[in-house]
């Protein structure tokens, strides 16, 4: 029975993590609610070395230390455009820890014959799930890392095995709960990987986001699930947090991206999308040097910019930033345009120019600057290109279709600076590009930025 | 049974609250609050800790270890990376303000 002061500890840490969580939801609360979430969850780790008798206290500590040190020094070293597949690995490796959790519980089992079948279901629910979330968020690791191909990957049949596999992994579930069996339960945990792969091969990479957002609730739910079986309150309730806020958050970035989560994730089995041509077409664009660009933007009134996920992997931000401040300085009104997902990830975009210490003011998010495109001179669009593309809006099929993006084509001019006509990460081509009042500025994104911001400070 | 019902009553109320927090938050904090989350998930540690310290075999120890180990990775750097985007995001709000508190003083 565990002792009374470490149940109400727990109770601490739960109401510690409510309130990080309300923390985390406000610009100016979020960075103490995420320490004090930190502190709650040092606070259980060490509390519950009382709990019970623990032998191997020794080894436990060592790996506790080991993986926070390998944790603490990814989470340190990785660059912010690297963000999103970061996150998606610490989920998966959770969701893999949860899974190996309910499988020493279940090989537990034989020795109470008083297994409770709920007791059991909750087991099964977690090896298989949180299989799916270790291998699917090993997936979208690969697909945000570009170790394999960002479009969707789907064969002839997938959806007859993904259904296949589906229906075997319920009857494993149903074999597990009437006759519990460790055995039954790694094959289930293997069912369970294949599943994981075969649910997120077919995404898009502009869709990968909300996946991780997706399989993040699913480990939350796993994680509740093992709070029942262990009888750890404090799992309980900040696995379900997890899970009912991740799944609210799934559906709000569904939203923001104009989806629905069904059609995220099964959307490219029902052959509607059209997979985007892969291909850079030879169409006839107009291109212009920075020179000629630089005098484009000296000379507005109004400059709006629109920053995407290639202006951070060129790492120019910070050039960017200083044009801004001395096309500012010679009295053009200038703003950033910021899309909802830009980047890889909602809210991606802010984190990037945060770093840049560019000012929060000079952010516009899209609903407020949409209106204002007709009034600008000039869009200067860096390393963005689907949250600029029209097909959202004209081309029903497209795999962004119905996506709201940023009214770029309304502006006089469009300059793109881009590094080649390859489509962006959704993978179809930009009619934008092709617009008679475009013009494309070749190069990367820094050493174009530096050209620019000279031949403006020349002038 | 009784205590079942229990726990299931934990499980509502948390679903619940845990809707309710995030309930309003704007797309500028998504990918902080899904990594915030995302540590959170990472508490799985202790479960990891107690199947650990309650093996009775080398082969079950090894396999509660290496849970430990995958938790431990998933917390520790949950938060971590969390405090740091934050960290970016609070810089030039933090200046901002105390520069008007300063106007105001």
């Amino acid at each position: 029975m565990t002792p009374t002061w470490i149940q109400l500890g727990y109770l601490a840490a739960a109401v510690c993590f409510i309130l990080a969580l309300k923390g985390l939801s406000g610009p100016r609360t979020a960075r103490n609610g995420n320490l004090l979430g930190a502190v709650a969850a040092v606070f259980a780790t060490v509390i519950v070395f009382f709990q019970q008798d623990l032998d191997h206290q020794v080894p436990i500590i060592a790996a506790i230390l080991v993986g926070t040190a390998a944790g603490a020094l990814g989470a340190r070293r990785v660059q912010m455009t690297q963000m999103p597949q970061l996150v998606a690995l610490f989920n998966g490796v959770g969701g893999g820890a949860a899974a190996l959790v309910a499988l020493l519980e279940l090989n537990e089992f034989h020795e109470h014959a008083d297994v409770e079948w709920f007791t059991a279901a909750a087991t099964v629910f977690t090896i298989a799930v949180g299989g799916i979330s270790f291998a699917g968020s090993l997936v979208t690791f690969a697909k945000l890392q570009e170790l394999m191909t960002t479009r969707p990957v789907i064969f002839p049949g997938l959806p007859v095995v993904f259904g296949g596999a589906f229906v075997v992994a319920i009857a494993l579930c149903v074999w597990i709960v009437v006759e519990p069996s460790l055995w039954v339960g790694v094959i289930l945990a293997l069912f369970g990987l294949a599943l994981g792969v075969l649910l997120v091969l077919p995404v898009g990479g502009a869709d990968v986001p909300i996946v991780i957002s997706l399989l993040n609730a699913f480990t939350g739910l796993t994680v509740a699930a093992s709070g029942y079986v262990l009888q750890n309150t404090l799992l309980l309730v900040a696995g379900t947090l997890v899970g009912a806020s991740g799944t609210l958050l799934t559906i709000l970035m569904a939203k923001a991206m104009g989806r629905s989560v069904v059609n995220t994730l099964f959307g490219a089995l029902r052959g509607g999308s059209t997979l985007g041509a892969a291909t850079a077409s030879d169409r006839p664009v107009r291109s212009a040097g920075p020179d000629d660009v630089a005098i484009l933007l000296a000379y507005a009134q109004r400059v709006i910019i629109v920053p995407g996920y290639g202006l951070a992997v060129a790492q120019a931000q910070h050039t960017l930033r200083e044009l801004v401040d001395v096309l500012a300085g010679r009295g053009v009104e200038v703003d950033y345009a910021i899309h909802p997902v830009a980047g890889r990830m909602p809210g991606h975009m802010n984190v990037l120019l945060a770093e840049a210490q560019v000012p929060y003011e000079q952010l516009v998010e899209m609903d407020d600057i949409n209106g204002e495109f007709k009034q600008a001179d000039v869009v200067l669009v860096v390393g963005a290109n689907d949250v600029v593309n029209p097909a959202a809006k004209t081309t029903p099929g497209a795999p962004i279709y119905g996506m709201p993006i940023l009214n770029a084509d309304e502006a006089k001019q469009i300059v793109f600076m881009k590094r080649s006509m390859r489509p962006g990460f959704a993978g179809i081509e930009n009619e934008l590009l092709f617009d008679p009042k475009t013009t494309l500025l070749f190069g990367d994104a820094k050493d174009s930025m530096s050209k620019l911001l000279n031949g403006v400070k020349a002038l | 049974m009784d205590e079942s019902i229990v726990w299931l009553t934990f499980f509502v109320l948390s679903a619940f609250v845990g809707v309710e927090v995030v309930s309003k938050v704007s797309s500028t904090l998504h990918t902080p609050l899904m990594s915030g989350t995302n540590a959170i998930h990472g508490i799985i540690l202790i479960g990891a800790i107690l199947v650990a310290g309650t093996a009775d075999s080398t082969g079950t120890l090894i396999v509660g270890l290496v849970a430990v180990l995958l938790a431990a990775i998933n917390m520790a750097g949950g938060f971590v990376v969390t405090d740091r985007m934050l960290e970016m995001f609070g810089g030039p709000k933090r200046t901002a303000k105390s520069e008007t508190d300063g106007d105001a003083a």
